[in-house]
């Protein structure tokens, strides 16, 4: 049995993209995309649940500070997608599918890099309320 | 007298762009939501209907019926689009969601059976922003 505790922090962020696969043609894109594949775009409500799980430190009782975490996910998520067309106007999907899916494992990738590896990390994302994904899939 | 009120969802693009401005002022008073290349919502579509209660039924109007009326004439038109770009009922208009609150209103109104007064047009861009259209 350990201290470890599970912390978690919700961002939001809204966007526009676009699913589809340039090297198939429009009709499979439609047929495999539908309405997602517009290509005047759509757009979402994103919120973001980011977890971090370690052992309260003993001298702040935090495992991380929130507000720290907020601010990370602000600088280094937020400030790249927020009120942006991800097909368009974001180096990471360049050549990637703004997928949920692939939307997860690229904050995932970002914010890993950012928080100490004695933390274990996952992303929650939700495109809508009822649809969401979870990156990595277990911890 | 009585209030129905159903919800339908729709996801689309817009931006917030007035094209008799120049791209510097568009900026300095929409901010992030004049991106060029446009951003998105999940909208939140409640319409609230308001009339008597048929004796029949017990119904003021059947929802489902609300309901489709709603995805005919409004979610069909919205959903996955772009709002300034695929709907030819915001053609010409800024789509703010105070102007598009109106246009589901005028589309939804001459739908509704004599009976049935359309009450309110509630319409949220995110979870924390929303407007209402009552009528005039």
């Amino acid at each position: 049995m350990n201290n470890k505790v599970a912390v978690y922090r919700k961002e939001h962020f809204n966007a526009a993209h676009r699913l589809f696969n340039p090297a198939w043609e429009e009709s499979k894109n439609d047929s495999v995309f539908g309405l997602c594949n517009n290509p005047n775009f759509h757009g979402h409500n994103y919120d973001i649940i980011v977890k971090v799980v370690g052992e309260p430190d003993p001298e702040t009782g935090f495992v991380i500070d929130l507000k720290y975490l907020s601010t990370i996910i602000k600088e280094n998520v937020l400030k790249r997608f927020d009120h942006k067309n991800l097909n368009l106007d974001t180096e990471a999907f360049k050549n990637i599918n703004p997928t949920a899916e692939n939307i997860a494992i690229v904050i995932y990738k970002i914010l890993r890099e950012k928080i100490d590896v004695k933390f274990d990390l996952q992303v929650r994302l939700y495109e809508t309320e009822r649809n969401f994904v979870e990156y990595p899939a277990s911890l | 007298m009585v209030f129905l009120t159903r919800l339908e969802h729709f996801n689309a693009a817009h931006k917030l762009y007035n094209p008799a401005w120049t791209i510097e002022k568009n900026e300095d008073v929409f901010g992030p939501c004049a991106n060029e290349n446009w951003h998105g919502h999940n909208f939140d579509l409640y319409v609230t209907i308001k009339g008597e209660i048929d004796a029949g039924t017990g119904f003021l109007f059947d929802a489902k019926k609300l309901s489709i009326l709603m995805k005919e004439h409004v979610v069909k038109k919205l959903d996955h689009k772009n709002l300034n770009m695929d709907v030819d009922f915001l053609k010409g208009k800024i789509c703010s969601t105070e102007v598009l609150a109106i246009e589901i209103w005028n589309q939804l109104e001459p739908q509704l059976p004599q009976h049935v007064q359309l009450h309110c047009i509630k319409l949220f861009e995110t979870q924390r922003i929303y407007v209402e259209y009552f009528g005039n």
